[in-house]
């Protein structure tokens, strides 16, 4: 199988290579310097999270422990950067971890050096002696406004009570009023007064009041109102917007149970305007280990075959290609310029602030409204990322306002940033 | 020009102060009548609101279902979204132009010039930037056809190697004809086809052709070459009759070289001075220090006449052309710095010509023979040899190889009837042209952005072709077909090209494998190699030459005479199916979409030839050469009189529908002799006839309203002693004194924190030649609108190039005024948004659509305009263009705009830039996607945005650098630089900079608009500002 390598994962290699070059004596105990652990985090979550987890089985093996169960780390060493031989030679650890996992042999790290080695097991080793954190998703709710601050039970509650205060005292009043009336019936009164007491409030004078039937129309012209202009701004707008995909992929499995990287499919989001829908070439890159999905068994996974043209049988490619026809849900209007770069690059906001939940979907939907009024709203609100930006060192300097620099001072709500 | 007291002109409607020209002059919108479909009553207007009310509410329910289909198996570097950049070499016959080709998604959307060629030195023109829309035109060949039927591969190979061979076994005789061919590999595989077919023989010509320069080098030099000309070295360039800076040769070389010595600041306050002496009003005229009209029979005698007093031998062919004797003392004394160049064709002529230089000391200099350029390789003998034999029935086999002679050689008509009888006739033209037609095998060629090809324009210079894009019909390279044909092992041509530069140009010395040397000079587009340099010595027989001169040249001839030429924008006409070229106003007429004659306002009264302001004219029948063609007048100042000039490239019969039926084709009246004669000193008559034609000019569309301050220039001499020389400075009178306009102002002014976007143009350097304006409209998906809404006044190009003529004579001295009129001084302004800090479209715009940004942008906010046009009446620049119809996905609009209405032109749309729909305003943005992006990258890589980074797309395709675009808040920028932007410690971002450049100045100053974009003064190098021109 073929594995290419994302750029940022190079870039990466790089970084942990001068991070790591003074380590080089260590070789071969596993470091616990938190600047190696670190670079091995960076290299686990952008290659092996895919298929392995430190405390949890997932396509391989849980890691946690794994100097340990082992050989030797060189044996490590040839194992990642080329299994296939290690399993050829013979290796009796080798051929039962490839027995074990009926067969599916790792991805070849041909480019990996020890040291890079070495940092993923350092991080493993770290991992692997934390205490068992709370279980993944809940931590990452999506940002957003929307959220009481009352807890909602107690607004039921104080509700109610204010409704049975309310019938109380209507109780009240009405026992207060018949006590009067039988009082003053017991005085002698004159005839004026007496009608007055007795006078008939019946429910037709009131309906036919000036006053009650000027309050029904405008209420309801109010309502028609608001109701045709609510209907009238939601033209176009497709929020919750969930159509049937070609393929049952679930972002629910892959972004949040396996936790793999937004970056790692949609290839685009920090380099220009598209994300990009991944190739099918980028799912190939687990399936053809993965032939079994959690939800849906094979039927879905085989559509990827058929459209990439691989046939899992003999695990050769058939050259018979067919593209996926996905049904596209973000759609804003061409006179809208909207570049996934400068926000999820440059601005560092996270995928969900305006994708939602996704880690949470089986089937993605439009979460937000894609109206301008939205954009305005979050350039209004949003401080503008200006850290370790040089780009906006003049901006910042001349930022003369104790208030963080918004997106809005910058120019952000001007008309030919999105329209041209 | 109150200083100067010079009077400019749009056209001659405006200098005769015509009541038409006078009634709309003042009017943004004209109504000129034009008969709009007024069949709509009220109600049917309430019927189709009520029904798009209903149709949107109901389309609101169902939302479309789009389709998002990514790539199965994505390529490394491709990101949708992002844009590559890949070297390639545009090639058209001998026309040449190294390039980079900007793809998006896989399909080329933009060509500009690349900075890395040391001929075309990053230049373009405005057929260079035009050709990409070329590649998407629906005329194109599917596939190979038999006999017009279409057919496969396969079948053709089998019966063209079946043919041949019958050809070869009976010893019959083939021949490959094609306009220069400069790529050495395409000649390696045409001689892989020769070796094959032994009979065959390769005969190239060209459209317009050099041959005469060829022949007289061949005399003068002992070798049929053309000589590199570096314009750049020399003090004193003369052309007779050459447009150097518009076709001749090389003109985006020559145009780059020229105006490095046209750019004047005050520390260098010399330039060259350029003489012209022509008939047409060319470009290289319109950009002459000193222009006299000359008839081309006179041609002849003034380059005798300057060979004359240069030599000193006493003698005169001439006498009484003015600014000849000037000339000729200039040359003498620039020895060494001197350039003559001539456009004759004539052997004879260029061999005085070559004298003169031989003179003049140019050889070494500003003329280098040791670097001859391979441009124009045509053999007009070999051409006419060829029709002769064809008709004569000695020739069994020809192939066109990507020409077109039935339409563009002058016996075109004669070959055309001859090809029935030729037993085998291929042609490998991408469209089934005139020629194409006439064959019985069309085996078309890819588009040159799907090819692989190289070329050596220069000796020792060479660069690289490569697809840009997958081929889009079942076309095949045709040196692949000749290889194919040759019966080749191998026959594909990327590993021949690839091969022929390993075994040619790469050394292991180099220490570099070859792969690594193929990819850098795929990466650079170009490849470079020491030159040695080769002496030459004149040699040639001055005294024959003359002589023969003064047998045909006549110093007086009352017939009226022809010079044939070629366009600027159209060319050839290879290109006529076009439409950005159709529409892009020519330099000097600003016609569009039309062909005409250029004839004297002396002749055309003579005749009774009448130009109107809506450019109404009649129709004449032009005879010359025994042909006569129907073409309207059109009355030029600057033609000489007693000539008339008429461009080829039109009269396309088999074109697409575009460019069919524009005019007549010229081709058939040029003169074959020895050498191809475009002039044609006797046998023309023009004949007037009372069929009335609508010529669409936009010369007079947009009028500044009597306004003057719109051009400033001045002469040399006034400026080396003043730098200020030519400007003018308005002022407003405030309660109690006069002060500048920009002191007074009702507006609180700008601060632009982050950048500040201003552009200058340099008058000195801008030729008009008009490649801005393409590369605009491919940029920007401007509309194309078509001749009959160019009449309309409804033409779309954000970016037009006013073309002024100038007269010194004062507006009471009718003689004077008169007298310049027909020799003008030519001035050309390139016109768009000036982005007006005080703008005056934003404050009359009730929706606010138009805005001002914070970086000095006026924005445009299509999605906001509903159209009142209230912006257009009140811009003082008339830069601002309404979308008077829905251009897009309308038949009405398919042949002028298929960019927008057919799905294959549709590919060439930039995907960054809305496509306006109709009713809505449009103007330049300052390329604000392309800022956008820069400023993207910069933030991306998180620093700051360098100058160069953010470079428009006209300044991008502008040859003479005379557009200058960046942050005027950067003052390492080269617009800082240039303009001399001293800052202001007080108010660092205020819009009021203090700009230092004395020939800097706003258009329009006095009106207090303050815009963004800043004008060089014009400085012609003449003596006297008053002078004749």
């Amino acid at each position: 199988m073929k594995k290419r390598l994302p750029v940022p994962v190079t870039f990466l290699t790089l970084l942990v290579l001068t991070l790591t070059f003074h380590h080089l004596s260590f070789a071969q105990t596993i470091p616990t310097d938190p600047a190696v652990i670190s670079a091995g985090e960076a290299l686990f979550n952008g290659n092996c999270k895919s298929c392995h987890r430190v405390k949890q089985k997932l396509v391989g093996p849980a890691l946690a422990g794994v100097e340990t169960r082992v050989p030797s780390i060189e044996w490590i060493y040839g194992w990642v950067r080329n299994p296939a031989k290690v399993i050829a030679s013979g290796d009796a650890y080798a051929v039962k971890i490839y027995e074990e996992y009926n067969k599916s042999q790792m991805t070849a790290f041909t480019s990996y050096t020890d040291e890079q080695i070495l940092s993923i097991l350092a991080y493993v080793k770290a991992e692997a002696e934390k205490p068992d954190a709370p279980a993944p998703g809940t931590t990452t709710t999506a940002e957003g406004g929307g959220q009481a601050g009352v807890p909602a039970g107690y607004l039921n509650a104080i509700l109610i009570g204010m409704i049975v205060i309310l019938v109380l005292l209507l109780i009240i009043l009405t026992l207060i009023i018949n006590a009067l009336k039988k009082y003053l019936d017991q005085k002698d009164l004159a005839e004026e007064d007496k009608e007055l007491v007795h006078s008939k409030y019946t429910l037709g004078s009131v309906f036919r009041s000036p006053g009650f039937v000027f309050l029904i129309v405008f209420l309801v012209a109010s309502i028609t109102f608001k109701n045709v202009i609510d209907g009238l701004y939601s033209i176009g707008v497709q929020q919750n917007y969930q159509p049937k995909q070609p393929i049952a992929f679930s972002h629910k499995i892959h972004a949040g149970q396996y936790e793999i990287e937004c970056n790692y499919c949609h290839t685009g989001a920090l380099k220009g305007k598209q994300a990009n829908i991944p190739s099918a070439n980028i799912c190939m890159n687990c399936h053809t280990q993965i032939q079994q999905g959690t939800n849906t068994g094979t039927g879905e996974i085989a559509k990827i075959y058929a459209a990439i043209g691989y046939d899992p049988t003999t695990g050769s490619y058939t050259g018979k290609q067919k593209p996926i026809e996905w049904v596209r849900i973000h759609n804003l209007p061409d006179l809208a310029y909207f570049n996934h770069a400068q926000h999820a690059n440059v601005g560092g906001i996270q995928c969900q602030t305006c994708h939602g939940p996704i880690q949470e979907m089986e089937v993605v939907k439009q979460y937000s409204l894609l109206t301008m009024g939205w954009c305005i709203d979050c350039h209004r609100k949003t401080d503008v990322n200006t850290k370790g930006n040089a780009y906006y060192d003049k901006l910042l300097e001349l930022h003369n306002s104790k208030k963080a620099m918004k997106v809005e001072d910058i120019g952000g709500l001007e008309c030919a940033k999105c329209h041209y | 020009m109150s200083n100067t007291n010079k009077k400019y002109w749009k056209g001659l409607p405006q200098l005769k102060n015509d009541p038409e020209y006078v009634k709309h002059a003042d009017k943004e919108f004209v109504d000129l009548g034009v008969q709009e479909d007024n069949g709509h009553s009220r109600r049917d207007f309430l019927k189709m609101m009520g029904f798009s009310v209903a149709a949107a509410s109901l389309a609101a329910c169902e939302a479309p279902i789009r389709k998002a289909i990514p790539y199965i198996n994505k390529p490394l570097d491709a990101d949708p979204g992002i844009p590559n950049y890949y070297a390639s070499t545009y090639l058209n016959g001998g026309d040449y132009c190294s390039i980079v080709v900007k793809v998006r998604d896989g399909r080329p959307i933009k060509v500009e010039g690349n900075n890395l060629s040391k001929v075309t030195l990053g230049g373009t023109s405005a057929q260079v930037e035009a050709s990409v829309l070329s590649l998407y035109d629906n005329y194109r060949l599917r596939g190979p056809r038999i006999a017009e039927k279409a057919s496969d591969w396969e079948t053709v190979d089998k019966e063209i190697i079946a043919k041949l061979n019958e050809i070869a076994g009976k010893g019959g005789q083939i021949r490959i004809v094609s306009n220069t061919v400069l790529s050495p590999s395409t000649k390696a595989a045409i001689d892989k086809f020769k070796a094959k077919y032994s009979t065959t023989r390769h005969i190239q010509y060209d459209a317009v052709s050099n041959y005469g320069i060829l022949k007289a080098n061949q005399e003068s030099f002992g070798t049929a070459m053309i000589p590199s000309y570096d314009f750049s070295q020399a003090k004193v360039i003369v052309s007779i009759g050459a447009d150097f800076l518009g076709t001749w040769l090389s003109p985006i070389e020559f145009s780059k070289q020229f105006a490095t010595n046209r750019q004047l600041t005050e520390e260098h306050r010399e330039m060259s001075r350029l003489y012209s002496f022509e008939s047409n009003l060319s470009l290289t005229g319109a950009n002459a220090d000193y222009r006299s009209m000359i008839k081309p029979s006179q041609e002849g005698l003034v380059v005798a006449q300057l060979y004359n007093i240069l030599s000193g031998n006493g003698e005169s062919s001439i006498d009484g052309i003015a600014h000849l004797e000037k000339a000729a003392a200039e040359l003498k004394s620039n020895q060494g710095k001197a350039l003559v160049v001539c456009g004759s064709n004539d052997k004879s002529v260029q061999i005085v010509v070559n004298a003169i230089n031989n003179l003049l000391g140019s050889y070494g200099t500003t003329i280098l023979p040791g670097t001859p350029v391979n441009f124009r390789q045509g053999n007009d003998e070999e051409m006419a040899a060829l029709v002769a034999d064809a008709q004569g029935g000695k020739v069994d086999g020809i192939i066109f190889y990507n020409c077109n002679p039935v339409y563009d050689h002058p016996k075109g008509a004669d070959l055309e009837k001859s090809l029935k009888s030729v037993a085998l006739t291929i042609s490998t033209s991408s469209t089934p042209d005139e020629t194409a037609s006439a064959v019985a095998y069309m085996t078309p060629d890819h588009h040159y952005l799907e090819s692989w090809n190289d070329a050596e324009p220069k000796a020792n210079s060479f660069s690289l072709s490569q697809p840009a894009i997958t081929p889009l019909f079942k076309t095949r390279q045709a040196q692949e077909s000749f290889l194919v044909w040759a019966g080749e092992a191998n026959t594909d041509y990327f590993e021949f090209v690839r091969e022929y530069w390993r075994n040619r140009f790469y050394s292991p010395a180099s220490g570099m494998d070859f792969q690594t040397f193929w990819d850098k000079c795929l990466y650079d587009g170009v490849l470079d190699l020491a030159n040695a340099p080769a002496s030459y010595t004149f040699s040639g027989n001055v005294e024959a030459a003359l002589a023969s001169i003064a047998s045909t040249a006549k110093a007086s001839n009352s017939g009226l005479e022809l010079v044939i030429y070629e366009s600027c924008g159209l060319g050839n006409g290879s290109q006529a199916n076009n439409p950005l070229l159709q529409e892009l106003p020519d330099p000097i007429t600003k016609a569009t979409w039309d062909h005409y004659i250029t004839i004297s306002l002396k002749d055309a009264t003579e005749l009774g030839i009448e130009n109107d302001a809506e450019g109404r004219t009649q129709l004449v029948n032009l005879t010359a050469n025994g042909k006569t063609i129907s073409v309207a007048a059109l009355v030029q100042p600057g033609q000489a009189p007693g000539t008339v000039g008429v461009a080829v490239g039109y009269g396309r019969t088999k074109v697409g529908r575009v460019g069919e039926n524009i005019g007549a084709n010229a081709y058939p009246l040029v003169s074959v002799g020895e050498t191809l004669n475009y002039s044609i000193t006797s046998g023309v008559t023009v004949e007037k006839t009372n069929e009335s034609f609508q010529i669409a000019q936009t010369q007079i569309h947009q009028t500044y309203m009597g306004r003057h301050s719109v051009i400033q220039e001045s002469v040399l001499s006034e400026y080396q002693k003043d730098p200020l020389a030519g400007r003018e400075f308005p002022k407003i009178t405030d309660w109690d004194k006069k002060v500048d306009p920009g002191a007074l102002s009702l507006w609180k002014g700008h601060e632009y924190k982050n950048h500040y976007w201003g552009m200058a143009i340099d008058l000195n350097t801008c030729t008009g030649c008009g490649a801005c304006v393409v590369a605009c409209n491919v940029e920007n998906n401007v509309a194309l609108v078509g001749k009959q809404e160019v009449i309309n006044r409804r033409e779309m190009h954000w970016l037009r190039i006013d073309r002024y003529y100038s007269s010194d004579a004062d507006v009471e001295d009718y003689k004077g005024m008169e007298q310049a009129s027909e020799n003008p001084e030519v001035v050309f302004q390139p016109m768009l948004c000036q982005h007006c800090n005080n703008a005056p479209c934003e404050t009359v715009c009730p929706v606010a659509a138009t805005t001002h940004s914070t970086e000095g942008l006026n924005q445009m906010t299509y999605n906001r305009c509903i159209g009142t046009r209230y912006c257009a009446n009140n811009c003082p620049y008339k830069v601002r263009r309404f979308n008077w119809f829905k251009y897009h996905d309308n038949q009405q609009f398919y042949t002028s705009n298929p960019a927008m209405n057919t799905d294959l032109g549709r590919m060439v749309l930039n995907p960054d830039v809305t496509v306006r729909s109709r009713g809505v305003m449009e103007k330049c943005s300052f390329c604000v996607q392309r800022i956008q992006v820069g400023k993207l990258n910069a933030k991306k890589e998180r620093r700051t945005l360098q100058d160069g980074e953010v470079v428009t797309a006209c300044q991008a395709a502008c040859t003479t650098g005379a557009i200058v675009f960046g942050d005027m808040n950067n003052p390492e920028s080269r617009i800082s630089k240039l303009l001399k932007i001293e800052s202001d410690p007080e108010r660092p971002y205020s819009i009021d900079k203090k700009i230092g450049n004395p020939r800097a100045y706003r258009v329009l100053e006095e009106i207090g608009v303050k815009p963004n974009i800043f004008y060089l003064t014009k400085i012609r190098n003449k003596d006297k500002a008053k002078e004749n021109a």
